[in-house]
């Protein structure tokens, strides 16, 4: 599918990654969010964002599904070229994408078990499904007695982690996590990064943006892309 | 049931208010054309109860004789859509009228000699307008030995112009109604999208399809103008029931023809129509509001 070949230019781009930036940079009214970004991650890799705030953490992980378009540059996602990606495929790559949003983003309306069975529900999956696969992700992360809750009535943690669950309902091959851990206490905070981590064992690919450093220190195997100011600062290989 | 229909009942559920009103003004809107609707059919009725059989009555020139006819009704026949054609001569009609009227009247007996004309009697077979009898008569008077065609064209023609007025006063103000409620149902569509503003975006971001993000909005608008539809319709049973039955005691003596409630025909059309109506409200403004 993919048909750029820079990795014959560039050998240190491998073969078989499953997020590739080229010469990415992102505009908003003329001012740089994201800086002439290059980046290549493999499958399975634990990729820490950091970065004060306003270093443009967000808009990273925004434009690898989407949300945002890029202004210069191209991305590839597993080999599809995102600037040729058409609106009819364009829910087909974000199914791939487990995202935990720095706002949440959860419906007020509905319920915990509502607000993540939506996920499953728009990649057309069969209602026994669904149910099984709702009560087991909210199990996990301890959510389940919670389910017939409003979002608005839950405290910050727990809707970070019905945030969380929604995230990895589908299944999805990368979760991209802005702030998993934003607003919440240091047990908290390492609970819903354990959860994270879980899923991450299983073979997805994370991405965590967060400018709280100290959740370097929980023994994550992984690499840190320090960016300021739109631009890669640092990459560093942790543990 | 289909997840769309309980995520739609859900959602009416949720914005009771809103919903409310548009299924009341649709029902409103299905009520006026309903009512017009039950106008023309009582009325389309009646006119074609008159209008039965289609008989009209050829008056002859004094200087008719007997041996004239048999080409006459060639004539006549030869232009079509007859069904019987009998003569009736002036001294038959003149007997007819004597049965009719007391023979002891004052007024036959002055009578000198007899002042009828001669004519037949026709029926027409097939006829959809008052314009086709009207033509035909036409053809039919400009055989010279007649003298005059009579088939009710005066009263009838009055009361069908008035009713074709009636009709386009009708057509137009369920056109109007139809336009409100359309108005009315497209705007309830687009506060229920922005008021599940994050909703929209939220499914979008995990991979819904704008099919999975419409339908339910779809599904909503059908139910709306379904129950508006039928709402309208009952309201419309309801007080048909109240007045019809106090109508055999009280007006039923002066109306000599029942008032029928709609055809069922009818009230699948209507009903059709309003589900039709709360489907369009919602494609209008969902084409508007996205992209
Ligand atoms: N929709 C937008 N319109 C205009 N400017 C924007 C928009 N989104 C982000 N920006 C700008 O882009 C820059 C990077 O924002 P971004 O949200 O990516 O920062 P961040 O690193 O995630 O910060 P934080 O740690 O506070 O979440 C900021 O200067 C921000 O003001
Ligand atoms: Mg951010």
């Amino acid at each position: 599918m993919g048909n750029i070949t820079n990795s014959d230019m560039n050998p240190e781009i491998k073969k078989n990654s499953i997020i590739r930036l080229f010469n990415v940079s992102k505009r908003y009214n003329g001012k740089f969010a994201l800086k002439d970004i290059n980046l290549d991650i493999e499958p399975g890799e634990f990729i820490f964002i950091s970065g004060p705030s306003g270093a443009g953490k967000s808009t990273l992980l925004k434009v690898l599904y989407l949300a945002e378009k890029v202004s210069e540059g191209q991305i590839l996602i597993d080999g599809m070229n995102l600037a040729r990606i058409s609106s009819s495929r364009l829910p087909l790559l974000r199914r791939r994408f487990g995202m935990v949003f720095q706002d949440f983003k959860l419906i007020p309306n509905r319920t915990v078990y509502e607000n993540v069975a939506l996920v499953l529900e728009a990649a057309g999956e069969k209602p026994d499904y669904i149910r099984k696969k709702v009560m087991q992700v909210l199990r996990t992360t301890e959510m389940d007695k919670k389910a017939k809750a409003l979002p608005p009535t839950l405290s910050g943690g727990e809707q970070q982690r019905v945030a969380v669950a929604r995230a990895l309902v589908g299944e999805p091959s990368i979760i991209l996590a802005d702030e998993p851990t934003g607003s919440l206490d240091a047990k908290s905070a390492q609970a819903v990064l354990d959860f994270i981590m879980e899923y991450h064992k299983k073979g997805a690919t994370v991405l965590v943006a967060s400018h709280n450093l100290h959740l370097l220190e929980s023994s994550v195997r992984g690499r840190n892309i320090e960016i300021t100011e739109g631009t890669i600062k640092r990459t560093a290989t942790m543990l | 049931m289909s997840p769309f229909i309980k995520k739609a009942l859900t959602d009416i559920r949720l914005n009771r208010f809103l919903n409310l009103v548009t299924i009341f003004t649709i029902s409103l809107s299905i009520l006026v054309v309903s009512v017009f609707m039950l106008f023309f059919e009582n009325a389309g009725r009646v006119i074609e109860a008159w209008n039965q059989g289609g008989r009209a009555m050829i008056y002859l020139k004094d200087n008719f004789t007997m041996d004239m006819l048999p080409e006459l009704k060639d004539r006549i026949n030869s232009l079509g859509n007859i069904q019987g054609l009998v003569f009736i001569s002036k001294d038959e009609a003149l007997d007819r009228l004597k049965k009719e009227i007391s023979s002891s009247s004052a007024f036959l007996k002055t009578l000198q000699g007899n002042p009828l004309p001669d004519a037949l009697e026709i029926q027409m077979t097939s006829y959809n307008s008052l314009e086709e009898v009207e033509a035909f008569a036409e053809k039919i008077k400009r055989i010279e030995i007649v003298d005059d065609v009579e088939y009710g064209q005066g009263w009838l023609g009055k009361f069908l112009k008035i009713f074709n007025l009636f009709k386009i006063t009708g057509y137009a103000m369920c056109g109007l109604f139809f336009l409100v409620a359309l108005f009315i149902t497209s705007n309830t569509v687009r506060l229920a999208f922005y008021s599940r503003k994050l909703e929209v975006e939220v499914m979008r971001l995990v991979g819904a399809t704008e099919t999975f993000i419409k339908a339910p909005f779809y599904v909503e608008g059908l139910l709306q103008g379904f129950i508006g539809g039928v709402l309208g319709l009952a309201i419309l049973l309801i007080t048909y029931l109240m007045f019809s039955s106090g109508m055999t005691q009280g007006l039923s003596s002066y109306i000599y023809f029942d008032v029928r409630f709609l055809s069922i025909k009818t009230m699948g059309l209507i009903i059709f129509g309003s589900t039709f109506l709360g489907w369009f409200g919602c494609y209008l403004s969902l084409k508007q509001i996205l992209r």
